[in-house]
Order: C-alpha cells, then sequence, then structure tokens
C-alpha cells in the first residue's frame, strides 16, 4: 500500500512541477512527508510485537531484563529505522532547499495530489505548498529533528518502550511536517492537532506514573483551549473568502478585508488564541513547564525547536492577515513579551533543570511573538532557527547530565532527584564537552555576539523600537514599553541561564563521593549531535546579520558573511504584509526610543548581557549551593518565584474547581437529581396507580362474583331505564 | 305461557345468584351456578316456542360446557380440599394480580 500511495504522491509531484514553470523542480517533496509516516509504521509494528513479547514473559514469571542476554530485534531495529527515516528526509529536504535556492523562486509552489472533501462549493485539496517559509520549517524539522533521534539512540536504549518511543517520534516528525507544508489552513490544522497528540503521548510515555500522564492530559486539554481559536478563525476565513487555501486569501486579503476592520482583527485574535495554547503564551503556558514530565529529546525536539514554534509559523504564515489588523498584531507583540518577561522571572528560582529550560523556552517563545507582532517576520521566523539550534542543545546537553546523574544514582540505590540542580555542581571535570557545549548554548540564549542568539534577539528588539518610533505607529507608546520589557527580559535570560550553568558544572561537586566515581561523559552518539548544535548555535545567527551591523564593528566589518540574507529569502512571503504596513505605518524609526542606532544597541545589549554572565558566575559561583534537604525554603518575593507566581494555584481556583463543582453540579443535581427523578417519578407514579388498583384484587371469589353481578345489574338498569 | 316459563327462569337465575354470593362452601356456590345456568335453559327452551329449534339446540351446547365445566371444576375442589382439607372459600384469596 506504501509503494502505491509514494508512487501517486511522486507522480502528483512531477506533474505539478512541469507547470510552475519557475524553474524550480521540487525533488519527491511527498516522500519528505512519507519517510517519517513509514518510520513510524515500522516502528509502531514492532512496538506491538515487542510489547507482546514483554507481556509473554511477565506472564510466565519472568522478568523483561534487556541488560541479560542478547536485545531482540523488537529492540535493535528502531535504532536504524528512526534516525534513519530522518536522516533521509533531511537529505531530501536539502536537495529541495538547494533546488530552491538556485532557482530564486517567487510564487509558492503548490503540489496538489488528490481532493480531500468537496461539499458543494467548499473544497480542500490534499495538497503541499513549498515556499520560503515552510522550507525554512522543514530544515529545521528534519534537521534538529535528526539530530534529536540520533541522541535518542543513547538516550532511550535501555527502556523498554524503546521502540514505541521512535514510533511516537517519528510520528510526530510526519504530523509537523504536514504542519508545515500544507497548503491550506484545514491541513495545517491536522498537523496541529496531530502534533498535539503526539505531544500528549510524548510526555505522558511514562504512563505508569500518574504523575506523568496528568501532564499529558493537562497539555492536550489547554491545547484544546487554543484549538477553539484556531477552528473559529477558519470559519470566519471561510464565510468572508470562500476558500481556506493560503495562496488565494493571502492574495486577496488586501482586498477583501478593511485595514483595521472587525473581522480581520477577529481572525487574528482567534489565531493568537490557538498561537497561545500551541506556543506556550500566557494565559495558555501552564502545560509547558509540566511537558518536561516526557523524556528529554522529547522535550528538546517538541517542546523546544519544533511543536511550540507552530504558532509563530502560524503568525507569519498568516502575516498579511496580522499585518492588516494593528489591534491583532499588538496583542500578539503585548502577549509575547508579557510572556517573555513573566517566564523569565519565573526561570530565575527554578531548582530542576528542566524547569528552568522549560520556562526558558516560554519566554524565548514570547520573544518570538513579540517579533513577529512587530511586523518582523523574518527575525521571529530568524528568532525560531536560532532558538531551535540552542534550545535543542540546553535540552540534549541537561539530557546528556541527567543521563550521567541517573546512571550514577542507579548504580548507587540512591533515591535522590537527578534533575535538581542542587544535587550538582562541578560536572565539568566528568563531561566536558557537554559542558562546553552548554556553555555555547547559554552564550547564544544571552544574545551574546556572535553567538546565534544575539542576531536574532537583538532583531526582534530592535524592530520593536523601530516599530515604536514609526511615523503613524498605532499605539507607540505601548510599543515602547514591549521595547523596554523585552530588554529587561533579556538581561533575566543571562542571569538564570548562566545560574544554570553555574549550579550544574561548577563549584564543589555535591553528588556524593561514591555516585561521583559513575559520573562520566554521554556516549559518541549523544555528544555529536550536541556538538553539532554547537557548531548552528555559534554560526547559525550569521545567516541575518542586518546591513548597518554589518558594516559596523559588530559584523567586523564586513567580515561576517551574508547580509540580511534570511530577511531576503523570506521576501516573497512577508512582503505584502510589509507593503501593508508601509502604507499605513510609514518609515520605520532608524533610532530608539530614548535615542541610538542600531548598532549603538547591540552593543550595548551584548555588554550588559556579558555582564550579566560575568557577575552572575562570579556571584553564584562563591556562594555554597545546599543540598536539597538542607536549602531553607525561600521566603518573601523569591518564595512567589519559587512558586511560578501561583499560577497553577491560580488556576486551579479560578478555572479547574469551578468547572469541577459545576460538573458535579451537573452530576449530582441536573443529571442525577432532575433528569433521573423525572424518569423515577414516572416509574413511581405507575406503581402508585398499580397499588391503587390492586386494592380491587381481593383474591376471593365471593367479591369477584359480587362485582360481576352489580355490574351485570348497572348494565340492565342502564339499558332498560 | 311464555310468561310463566320465563318468570320460573327468572326466579331460578336470581336465587342461584344469591346463593352464589351468600354462601362460602364451594360446593354449594358450584351447585349455584348450576342452577344459574339451568335457569337460563328453561329460558331457552320457553323462547324456542318462539324462534323455533335453534333455542333448544343451544340448550344441548350448554349442558354439555356445563358437564365439561363441572367436571374441571370439581377436580379443582377436590384437589383444593386435599391440601387444605376446606372448601370455604374464605380462607381462599389467591385470584388476585
Amino acid at each position: 500500500m506504501d509503494l502505491t500511495l509514494t508512487a501517486m504522491l511522486l507522480q502528483g509531484g512531477q506533474e505539478a512541477a512541469a507547470h510552475t514553470g519557475a524553474g524550480f523542480m521540487p525533488f519527491y517533496p511527498g516522500l519528505i512527508l512519507l519517510l517519517p509516516l513509514a518510520g513510524f509504521l515500522l516502528n509502531g509494528w514492532l512496538a506491538l510485537k515487542h510489547a507482546g513479547r514483554a507481556a509473554r514473559v511477565t506472564r510466565v514469571g519472568g522478568t523483561y531484563d534487556l541488560d541479560g542476554g542478547g536485545r531482540p530485534a523488537t529492540h535493535t531495529l528502531p535504532t536504524w529505522i528512526g534516525p534513519g527515516v530522518m536522516g533521509l528526509a533531511f537529505v531530501l529536504t536539502l536537495v529541495n532547499f538547494v533546488g530552491m535556492l538556485g532557482a530564486g523562486l517567487h510564487d509558492p509552489v503548490v503540489i496538489h495530489y488528490w481532493t480531500w472533501m468537496a461539499t458543494g462549493t467548499f473544497t480542500v485539496d490534499a495538497a503541499i505548498q513549498l515556499d520560503q517559509l515552510s522550507m525554512v520549517m522543514m530544515m529545521v524539522v528534519t534537521g534538529v529533528g535528526f539530530l534529536i533521534h540520533l541522541f535518542s539512540v543513547g538516550y532511550m536504549k535501555d527502556d523498554p518502550g524503546y521502540p514505541r518511543y521512535f514510533a511516537y517520534l517519528n510520528l510526530f516528525v510526519f504530523f509537523m511536517l504536514v504542519l508545515v507544508m500544507g497548503a491550506s489552513y484545514p491541513l495545517m490544522f491536522v498537523g496541529w492537532e496531530g502534533v498535539g497528540l503526539c505531544s500528549y503521548l510524548l510526555i505522558g510515555f511514562w504512563f505508569t506514573d500518574r504523575e506523568k500522564s496528568d501532564a499529558g492530559k493537562k497539555a492536550f486539554i489547554v491545547n484544546r483551549i487554543g484549538d477553539v481559536g484556531f477552528l473559529l478563525a477558519i470559519f470566519v476565513l471561510y464565510r468572508t473568502f470562500g476558500t481556506l487555501d493560503f495562496a488565494p486569501i493571502m492574495g486577496g486579503a488586501a482586498d477583501t478585508l478593511v485595514y483595521g476592520g472587525g473581522l480581520v482583527t477577529l481572525v487574528t485574535l482567534f489565531f493568537l488564541l490557538a498561537a497561545a495554547g500551541k506556543s506556550a503564551q500566557i494565559p495558555l503556558y501552564v502545560w509547558l513547564p509540566d511537558a518536561m514530565a516526557g523524556p528529554t529529546p522529547v522535550s528538546a525536539l517538541i517542546h523546544a525547536a519544533t511543536m511550540v514554534t507552530a504558532g509563530v509559523y502560524l503568525v507569519a504564515r498568516s502575516s498579511v492577515l496580522f499585518a492588516l489588523s494593528p489591534v491583532g498584531s499588538a496583542a500578539v507583540a503585548g502577549i509575547g513579551v508579557l510572556t517573555a518577561l513573566f517566564a523569565a522571572t519565573i526561570a530565575l528560582k527554578q531548582n530542576d533543570i528542566k524547569k528552568v529550560l522549560a520556562y526558558s523556552t516560554v519566554s524565548q517563545l514570547g520573544y518570538m511573538f513579540l517579533g513577529v507582532g512587530v511586523g518582523a517576520y523574518a527575525a521571529g521566523v530568524f528568532h525560531l532557527m536560532t532558538h531551535a539550534f540552542f534550545k535543542a542543545l540546553l535540552f540534549l546537553g541537561s539530557g546528556a547530565v541527567i543521563h550521567a546523574m541517573h546512571e550514577a544514582y542507579h548504580a548507587t540505590h540512591r533515591h535522590d532527584d537527578p534533575q535538581d540542580m542542587r544535587n550538582m555542581g562541578g560536572l565539568k571535570a566528568y563531561m566536558p564537552i557537554t559542558w562546553i557545549t552548554m556553555w555555547v548554548a547559554t552564550l547564544a540564549i544571552s544574545g551574546i555576539w556572535p553567538f546565534a542568539g544575539f542576531f536574532s534577539k537583538d532583531e526582534i528588539i530592535w524592530y520593536t523600537a523601530a516599530f515604536a518610533g514609526a511615523e503613524n505607529a498605532p499605539f507607540p507608546g505601548l510599543y515602547t514599553l514591549y521595547w523596554i520589557l523585552a530588554l529587561a527580559a533579556a538581561l533575566m535570560t543571562a542571569f538564570y541561564m548562566t545560574r544554570l550553568m553555574v549550579m550544574t558544572f561548577h563549584g564543589r561537586n555535591r553528588t556524593g563521593e561514591k555516585e561521583a566515581g559513575h559520573l562520566h561523559e554521554a556516549p559518541p552518539i549523544m555528544w555529536v549531535p550536541l556538538a553539532v548544535l554547537a557548531v548552528l548555535s555559534t554560526v547559525g545567527g550569521w545567516i541575518n546579520v542586518p546591513e548597518e551591523l554589518q558594516a559596523s564593528i559588530v559584523g567586523l566589518g564586513g567580515l561576517l558573511p551574508s547580509s540580511e540574507w534570511l530577511h531576503h529569502w523570506l521576501e516573497p512571503i512577508t512582503a505584502e504584509a510589509h507593503h501593508i504596513q508601509e502604507l499605513q505605518l510609514g518609515e520605520l524609526a532608524h533610532s530608539a526610543p530614548f535615542g541610538g542606532g542600531e548598532v549603538a544597541w547591540a552593543l550595548i545589549s551584548t555588554a550588559l548581557a556579558l555582564a550579566v554572565v560575568l557577575a552572575t558566575s562570579q556571584l553564584l559561583g562563591r556562594r555554597e549551593v545546599q543540598s536539597p534537604d538542607a536549602d531553607p525554603e525561600p521566603t518573601g518575593f523569591a518564595k512567589v518565584l519559587a512558586n511560578k507566581w501561583y499560577v497553577d494555584e491560580l488556576y486551579d481556583a479560578a478555572v479547574v474547581k469551578p468547572i469541577q463543582r459545576a460538573s458535579r453540579f451537573c452530576w449530582k443535581v441536573i443529571d442525577q437529581g432532575i433528569i433521573d427523578g423525572a424518569v423515577n417519578a414516572v416509574g413511581y407514579l405507575a406503581r402508585g396507580f398499580g397499588w391503587f388498583g390492586s386494592l380491587f384484587q381481593t383474591g376471593t371469589v365471593n367479591t369477584y362474583a359480587f362485582v360481576l353481578s352489580l355490574g351485570v345489574l348497572v348494565i340492565l338498569g342502564a339499558v332498560f331505564f | 305461557m311464555i310468561t310463566q316459563a320465563l318468570i320460573l327462569s327468572a326466579i331460578l337465575f336470581a336465587l342461584g345468584t344469591f346463593g352464589v354470593l351468600v354462601r362460602r362452601n364451594a360446593i354449594i356456590m358450584f351447585l349455584c351456578i348450576e342452577l344459574q345456568l339451568n335457569a337460563v335453559n328453561v329460558a331457552f327452551v320457553a323462547f324456542s316456542r318462539l324462534v323455533g329449534i335453534e333455542g333448544q339446540v343451544f340448550v344441548f351446547f350448554v349442558m354439555t360446557v356445563a358437564a365439561a365445566e363441572a367436571a374441571v371444576g370439581l377436580a379443582i375442589i377436590i384437589s383444593i380440599f386435599r391440601h387444605y382439607e376446606t372448601v370455604n372459600v374464605d380462607n381462599f384469596n389467591l385470584l388476585k394480580w
């Protein structure tokens, strides 16, 4: 079945390519989708076989022990299938990317395979769209995805659920590719829901642990709230345009919709709700920190590099709509910058290494929202890409640390938390590669020149400033505030990341003497992806050095390559939005709100970030970190931060509890009381009538005979009188 | 002539009904029912004077059915007596629901 489908997809692809005429020939783009799907089917089949075998072994009283004897094929094959299909998909994507790079494509290539649904005038085709934006996303998904698959081989190899893990991971990549390659909103929604499903499955991967399966459910339910927004936006768009394909909507939006009109604002706000759910923004961010219950490579792939950036992709993909709605864009930027700041404050006081990274991810996603909210769509996608590099690296690095800690604790049968940074310290002596690569990522996320994060974050902050100073900026004061908040959050980022590094790798080793002997560097299959990502986190920013910076000292006087390459690359996607923006807002400012040009602020921000990193490492390096048991409970404001501003408690009281009470009311009062009561009342009524009737049934013959005679007399009387 | 016969029939039927209603002994009640049936028979015969032979034919049917009924009824009464050693209908109230 796979073969025929493949043949169909290939054929369709070639047909479409023949009449695009742009000189770009897509090279088997359908296969990029099919490979992860095939990987899912194969791994899923192996997982079922594997589970059956494990069940048989335990049924006869044995324990399913992977350490004893040879490992079954069901456990070894996924090692090749899982990363294998990803590697092939990445190579295919690369070939297509190079092809597109050479062709100078302007209009997107849409390849129709078949009609998915057709009712009346409404049709949706199963079609994929290859353009500059989807290409960037595909490169990130398959490239970073491939590295994370490789890392997973080392991280998960001793887990009994290994084949199931790779089945889910492949399925996730398939849906993520559907999300970014789909040529219409409904197809995007399919991917959107699919990645949500895989996220749920992988967060609750160790589902025997109640807390972890609950975290999966939380992610799923919170995402549902956002999905309502997506659906409503689709409905409004269909009513307005009569179609849901990207190309006609983006092409016709400027003529159909009024700038700043209610309709487009409604659509963008619905999309914002959807994006806030998927990309963990205020007020729907609460699921992401809990999602850390999943295996760490999953956190790296789904909850840092790819799925959570789907909201940013959605906004960038709908750039024309957002450009038409100043209110919608301001809301996106506002939510983004608030989230960036808010999550950063929480990250300051977390002790779980993955929790710090989770809040850091929420915070960085906020920056991306800020970027696409101020019309800097290329900058948002740029930060999305660099963030995928350095955050995947940070998560994988923390995975390597947790792996080492876990094995050390396992060897000595200790039951402490291997993720608590207070138990770590001084790990740089044991895992030098992880240490160095994570420092690279830390410098990148802190926004220190010349690492990737510097260029992307600086561009977002700069565009916020430029937007605030635009000729006809819709809310200039508001955007100035955004700019200040974004700078504040950037400094906090530098602080909490340095704190994480110092607590984990520097200072005295706190794992305990016995355990320290078991600490070791991660195997090559794990550190090679770290090294590759470290290189990308360093050079990844150089593809989009702004012109002003390139010539200055920041660009080493033109030594850094490429001038705004990504910006120009995405030009065909963002041109329409920029056109609208220029028409309505006029020229963007060339200086920050309180003076200073782009170069000056780039230097100021990197100097400040560097100062924070150095000061933090000096200050924290000198202070002794207490073990979790000895660590005093934080007090005052620190306690509020450590408890995440009590947002979970607030939601529990404001949302969860009322819903529980309402459900209880529906259950006890409405269902059991009124509905069941009515049914029972009918029954009781019938019974009562029956009882009344039975009074006439004495059972004695005489009564009956008497009544009978009486009846006869009555009838006779009626007849004669 | 018919008038007298019908009056007789009515008297017999009334006696039978009275007996069924006031007596408690199952056998007596049974006899009273037979009395009612025969009262009807008298009426039939009397009417056959007016309408022809059909009235007398009906009497034969009634007698046949009455005989069959008597067989079944007496059998029930005997088995009840064997069980309870009484045929006083006040003791039986099973004929309900």
